[in-house]
């Protein structure tokens, strides 16, 4: 168990994600939010458990549900928002938005919206640290459609044989869209694809941020100290539907209840008020403080300029 | 001077790169040890410099190309190689999804100095998939770079500055050339991108090739000029960016152009450079622009049949007589 320290920055962080997302959610239904969002909500578990194991030089790639993994890596939730809301203040001068967000500042490597694309980056990223000797950790983040991509397959290979400091972390949301894990894979974990590389794998509870963290602890300092990747299935679930016009009725109501049961925020903070780390004025407090600070974001990004038109000529070389 | 082939001044040029900046990689199948490319091009880079920076990938050919990409975007300045140009159609997304995109929509916070190097063409019986000209795929994709070097001279300058560059070049060697000996100097020398080059001055009509037509061009002019034909043949040396000037400065002197090209002719090369010169340069034309360029056939594999799509000196010719 990490120390107290840790286990309430892993709860701050899992509650600054949930209340980031659902006021993107409100702000979307307010007309505010250009083209679409795919939400972290019901995940936060695995950002929050996986993060806390890196440090600020440390590297991930991301996906198109990427705000969760953007802000457990350490980043400025205003220039998040002001990317989502398309304005010039964000991390991506609003050429990016929702969908790719990147923090080279704090090794935030980008998130494609390309199923499976972040993959091989990751591996590359993990190839430069071995080339240039240095001790830092790839976390590849994707999802359990990405596992079927064939950059799954040539990624795991090469950082294997190379043994890099990569940790694939596969957020098994049981939904590749609308697409049942069982429509599309005869085997249950994604993990045990790991024997097939010749790496370690292991499934958790994706909804259990101490069993996230464990996995994570382990994988990050194995690859840190040389002894190669590893494969995490965390098992999770996204509360809303895929994307924001996505409804989800392809999900049966009993599994959407049952999984809405073991929400990971709630699950967390019983836990450490079980053990006496969290009292509720200090719950209260901390969700306070996320919510202003998430309402600073939204205040910050509302008020920020959109990019002059021309600016779209930009950036296209370096 | 000294003469080296094409082959030896590519290889020049990457060592010389590597000695110079240790983040310089080399990476791809086959590269290493044993083969040194399927051309030889990395022959004895291996011995020299170890297998780490020379290293032999898994038949991968979309991860070869993100895996060079991850490494670029955090501080090295990787050169893959792809066996063959075709083959980079395995790695498009890597190539035109990531490589292309990640400078413009991460709104220019990091860079990609990342160079993939590839042959293009046909002629050594090698059938539909190692004998393409793919150009126009990547010269359609914003965000990359293309070199198509003609001499042993341009590949070692173009490579050198591809290598130093910030940004992702498609580099596109034929396998042609790898053999074709020319001039290279000893010391160290670039050449800049978008700077064409004259292969020759001349006056009656200008003709515009790229990698092997060049010499097929030269072989044209040469006939040509026992006729009393005197063609002026500009060869870009890089597509994106492209000397658009040195074009139009040809066109406006000669009135008129020819535009060989090896890659197929419909919404390729010949098509863009086509459209520049009627837009810009209509009014100086002399002549309908021709274009000289494969149909729009796969290559095929027979002798009879892959000598009759790939153009060379005699279609030139008559192409250029078309436009006097």
């Amino acid at each position: 168990m990490p120390e107290k320290e840790k286990l309430i920055e892993m709860y701050r962080q899992m509650l600054r994600i949930r209340h980031f997302e659902e006021k993107v959610y409100e702000l979307y239904g307010q007309n505010l939010v250009p083209g679409t969002i795919h939400l972290y909500v019901g995940q936060e578990a695995v950002a929050g458990g996986f993060c806390a194991n890196l440090r600020k030089d440390d590297y991930i790639t991301s996906t198109h549900r990427g705000h969760g993994h953007c802000i457990a890596k350490g980043a400025d939730l205003r220039k998040v928002m002001a990317e989502i809301l398309g304005k010039k203040t964000g991390y991506c001068k609003g050429k990016g938005g929702s969908m790719h967000i990147a923090d080279f500042s704090i090794g935030m490597l980008g998130a494609t919206a390309v199923v499976g694309a972040g993959i091989p980056i990751a591996v590359g990223a993990g190839l430069s640290i071995k080339l240039r000797g240095t001790d830092q950790v790839v976390a590849g983040f994707f999802g359990d459609g990405a596992s079927n991509q064939g950059t799954f397959h040539e990624s795991i290979n090469m950082a294997a044989i190379w043994s890099l400091p990569v940790v694939f972390v596969c957020e098994n949301n049981l939904y590749a869209m609308g697409t049942r894990q069982s429509m599309v894979m005869k085997i249950e974990n994604i993990a045990d694809r790991a024997a097939a590389y010749g790496i370690q794998g292991v499934t958790v509870d994706g909804n259990d941020v101490l069993a996230v963290y464990e996995a994570a602890h382990n994988a990050v300092d194995r690859a840190r100290h040389g002894e190669g990747p590893m494969l995490i299935e965390c098992k999770t679930y996204r509360h809303k539907g895929h994307s924001r016009f996505d409804p989800a009725t392809y999900r049966p109501k009993a599994e959407v209840d049952e999984w809405l049961k073991k929400d990971p925020i709630p699950r967390f903070k019983a836990k450490l008020q079980k053990i006496g780390l969290l009292t509720e004025q200090e719950a209260e407090k901390t969700e306070q403080e996320v919510i202003s600070a998430v309402e600073e974001a939204i205040k910050f990004a509302m008020e920020s300029p959109y990019p002059t038109p021309e600016e779209a000529l930009e950036n296209v070389y370096a | 001077m000294r003469e080296l082939t094409y082959r030896d001044a590519l290889r020049e040029a990457l060592r010389e790169e590597m000695l110079r900046d240790k983040t310089v990689f080399l990476l791809g199948e086959d590269i290493g040890h044993y083969w040194g490319g399927a051309f030889k091009v990395t022959k004895g880079l291996a011995e020299e410099f170890g297998d780490e920076r020379v290293r032999d990938t898994p038949i991968s050919e979309s991860a070869i190309i993100g895996v060079a990409i991850g490494t670029a975007i955090t501080g090295m300045r990787p050169v893959a190689e792809i066996m063959f140009g075709d083959l980079s159609a395995l790695a498009m997304d890597q190539i035109c999804n990531q490589a292309a995109k990640i400078c413009y929509m991460f709104g220019g916070q990091t860079k990609v100095p990342l160079v993939i190097r590839t042959p293009f063409g046909a002629g050594v019986n090698i059938a539909s998939h190692h004998s393409q000209s793919l150009e126009a795929w990547f010269m359609h994709t914003p965000g990359l770079l293309v070199a198509v070097p003609s001499t042993p001279f341009d590949a070692k300058g173009l490579l050198k500055t591809a290598i130093r560059g910030n940004n992702p070049v498609m580099f596109f060697e034929h396998k042609l050339l790898y053999s074709f000996k020319g001039e290279v100097p000893e010391e160290d020398y670039t050449i800049p991108f978008g700077e064409a080059d004259m292969k020759l001055e001349g006056e009656d009509a200008t003709i515009f090739a790229t990698l092997y037509m060049v010499h097929e061009a030269l072989a044209a002019a040469q006939e040509l000029r026992k006729q009393g034909i005197s063609v002026e043949i500009i060869d870009p040396r890089t597509l994106v960016p492209l000397d658009k000037q040195a074009i139009m400065k040809s066109v406006k002197k000669t009135g008129r152009i020819v535009i060989a090209t090896e890659d197929c002719k419909t919404a390729g090369i010949s098509a863009e450079i086509a459209a520049i010169v009627a837009e810009e340069a209509l009014d100086y034309l002399d002549a309908p622009i021709k274009r000289v360029a494969e149909p729009d056939t796969p290559i095929p594999f027979s002798p009879p049949l892959e000598q009759f799509v790939i153009p060379n000196e005699k279609t030139i010719i008559k192409a250029v007589k078309e436009v006097l």
